[in-house]
């Protein structure tokens, strides 16, 4: 009996991600989800620019590398070409919550019915380790080396927060990979979100806390922890919206 | 040909989208070209097509980077700096071999300039505009005819070659009213078997992507690519000669420089002047085959242009300097007169007689 395997959404391209990064959990939690609701063979993926870049090697099915922060326009003109389409884009915290603020910000303003997968893990990894949007006050970066002063930088942006306020997004939820019972509810939220979008239910949004060993300079395991310690105090992990739930509950 | 109608250039461009079989409009208001977004707005929810007011030219030309993906026929339109904006995804486009419309109504610059009619992104559109060893089909229409004729050419062109076209009009071309046939034809289809569609669990994923790190690779597709762009230069050069057939001397001008100088060769024609004019409607490729066979009978060239003098450029390498070329031009919205034109003219003349 067959008990464990890979997902058949994922191709049998080796991931290029440093050891111990958790690009690779969330890999496997969105072909998770393509298998569970069998949108495979519909579903267009959007890669960005970062680590990330390189997911149209990873995901089978069809799938677009858009420009740094342009994601969710090159979604939206895939979406306004062909509804019937599922389409998601998997964006980093440099890609979405800096250059892209615009794109991120219009295409959940206009409920755009795509998944946007936001992977934060506070830093640039694919430049190498400089300070993130995302980065927490003190966080020491190549390009923030005595620590994020939030007096000369200001403060991180705090996505689904932001987004939240707004009447168009459907489902707006932070989860974390961090340990098995966060992993368990990623894989939930993030099916979710799929679902959501065949149904036509509009934009959804999931974000990950996401650790980057190599960039922070920390074992697997430590990466893990300070996620845990760090990451997950300034940025809450839960529902920031549901607009069917919210109905649901009317 | 249907009946003649009374149309601003903008609105018959957008028309002539619409019948070309363009059902996703992409844009962002700006000056002198809203008006193409305004037609599009009007038009698109009642037959079934997408227009979408996006939040920047950036978001908008990487909308229409998807809708292209997907298969379709997509377009924008905005005025310099809006290109400016535009330009990175224009860039993406041409890496990514995507094909789609990209209009460019230009206005006096540089950066916010005015909004009085200019010729002055000749560089930009014809050299790619955007980082990278790229070329756009260039086309640039002289009448509101044209403006809708071109379109259709443009998206043809573009699928056939896998190459954005950008439709280099000037404020006056989009502003402007003249009657029009619109053409009753059908949009061309083009097979396309790597838009992205969806697998359907029966092939293998299609990849959409400008990204190689590789180095011989990515040399490999640029090589490929200007393969496919030398086959453009052989094929596809468009002119239109006026009064060429005894010229001595060839004015080049395109869009409305070129409506200004027809007026200045019939006078200098008048005058006795063997004057004519070869007017380019692909800028790029440039009719250098045209320009070229001139050379031998004209004795001095005069380009007429809304900048500081940007195709003369082009002029030059395409005779191989091998006759002298002259500037007539007015910049920052200003258009030459067809008097300043035939002084230019005359003077080349003179020069013509010395040398």
């Amino acid at each position: 009996m067959i008990v464990f395997e890979k997902p058949k959404a994922l191709t049998d391209a080796p991931l290029h991600y440093c050891p111990g990064c958790t690009h690779g959990i969330i890999h496997r939690l969105v072909a998770e989800a393509m298998d569970s609701l069998d949108i495979t063979g519909q579903t267009i993926g959007v890669a960005s620019v970062g680590c990330s870049v390189f997911t149209y090697n990873y995901f089978n099915c069809d799938m677009v590398q858009a420009a740094h922060g342009r994601a969710p326009a090159v979604a939206t003109g895939l979406k306004r070409a062909d509804p019937s389409k599922i389409i998601f884009t998997y964006q980093g915290d440099g890609d979405l919550a800096s250059i892209g603020t615009a794109e991120t910000v219009h295409s959940a303003a206009r409920g755009e019915n795509i998944t946007i997968i936001f992977v934060n893990n506070a830093i640039y990894g694919m430049t190498g380790g400089q300070m993130a949007p995302t980065s927490l006050p003190g966080q020491v970066t190549q390009t923030s080396p005595y620590g994020r002063d939030v007096n000369t930088v200001g403060y991180p942006v705090r996505i689904c927060e932001m987004l939240s306020t707004l009447d168009g997004p459907a489902y707006i939820e932070r989860v974390a990979v961090n340990n098995v019972k966060n992993v368990r509810q990623a894989k939930k939220a993030i099916e979710k979100a799929f679902r959501y979008q065949t149904e036509g239910k509009g934009f959804s949004l999931i974000e990950v806390i996401s650790t980057c060993p190599t960039n922070w300079g920390k074992t697997p395991q430590a990466a893990l922890e300070w996620a845990e310690q760090n990451m997950i105090p300034y940025y809450p992990l839960g529902v920031y919206k549901d607009k069917y739930s919210e109905e649901a509950a009317k | 040909m249907a009946e003649k109608i009374l149309m601003k250039g903008n609105e018959a461009l957008a028309e002539a989208a619409i019948m070309a079989g363009c059902r996703h409009y992409f844009g962002y208001p700006i000056t002198p070209q809203t008006e193409v977004a305004a037609y599009m707005a009007k038009r698109m929810p009642k037959i079934g097509g997408t227009f979408l007011q996006a939040e920047s030219e950036i978001a908008a030309i990487n909308m229409v980077i998807g809708a292209a993906a997907a298969g379709k026929r997509a377009m924008t339109s905005s005025s310099s700096p809006g290109i400016s904006l535009k330009s990175e995804g224009i860039s993406y486009m041409a890496g990514c071999d995507l094909p789609g419309l990209i209009v460019n109504v230009q206005r006096g610059g540089p950066g916010l300039g005015g909004i009085q009619p200019s010729q002055s992104d000749y560089f930009q559109a014809t050299r790619g505009g955007g980082h990278g060893d790229y070329h756009l089909l260039v086309l640039a229409p002289s009448s509101v005819q044209e403006m809708a004729d071109l379109v259709f050419k443009g998206f043809d062109l573009s699928e056939k070659y896998r190459i954005p076209c950008m439709l280099l009009a000037d404020g006056t071309m989009g502003q402007m009213m003249e009657p029009v046939s619109l053409p009753e034809r059908s949009a061309e289809t083009v097979e396309k078997p790597w838009a992205l569609t969806g697998t359907e669990g029966k092939r293998k994923p299609n990849i959409i992507n400008s990204l190689a790190l590789a180095p011989h690779e990515l040399e490999a597709w640029n090589q490929v690519r200007f393969e496919r762009y030398a086959q453009i230069k052989e094929n596809e050069q468009m002119s239109e000669s006026y009064w060429m057939e005894d010229a001595e001397i060839c004015v080049v001008a395109f869009g409305i420089a070129a409506r200004v100088s027809q007026n200045a060769i019939d006078t200098a024609r008048e005058m006795g002047i063997k004057a004519g004019m070869i007017r380019p409607i692909t800028l790029w490729p440039f009719p250098e085959k045209a320009l070229r066979a001139a050379s031998a009978q004209c004795k001095a060239f005069v380009s007429v242009e809304l900048n500081m003098g940007q195709m003369i450029e082009d002029v030059r390498l395409s005779i191989k300097c091998r006759r002298p070329v002259s500037l007539c031009c007015r910049t920052g919205g200003m258009i030459p007169t067809p008097d300043e034109v035939v002084a230019a003219i005359v003077k080349a003349n003179e020069g013509g007689k010395q040398a």
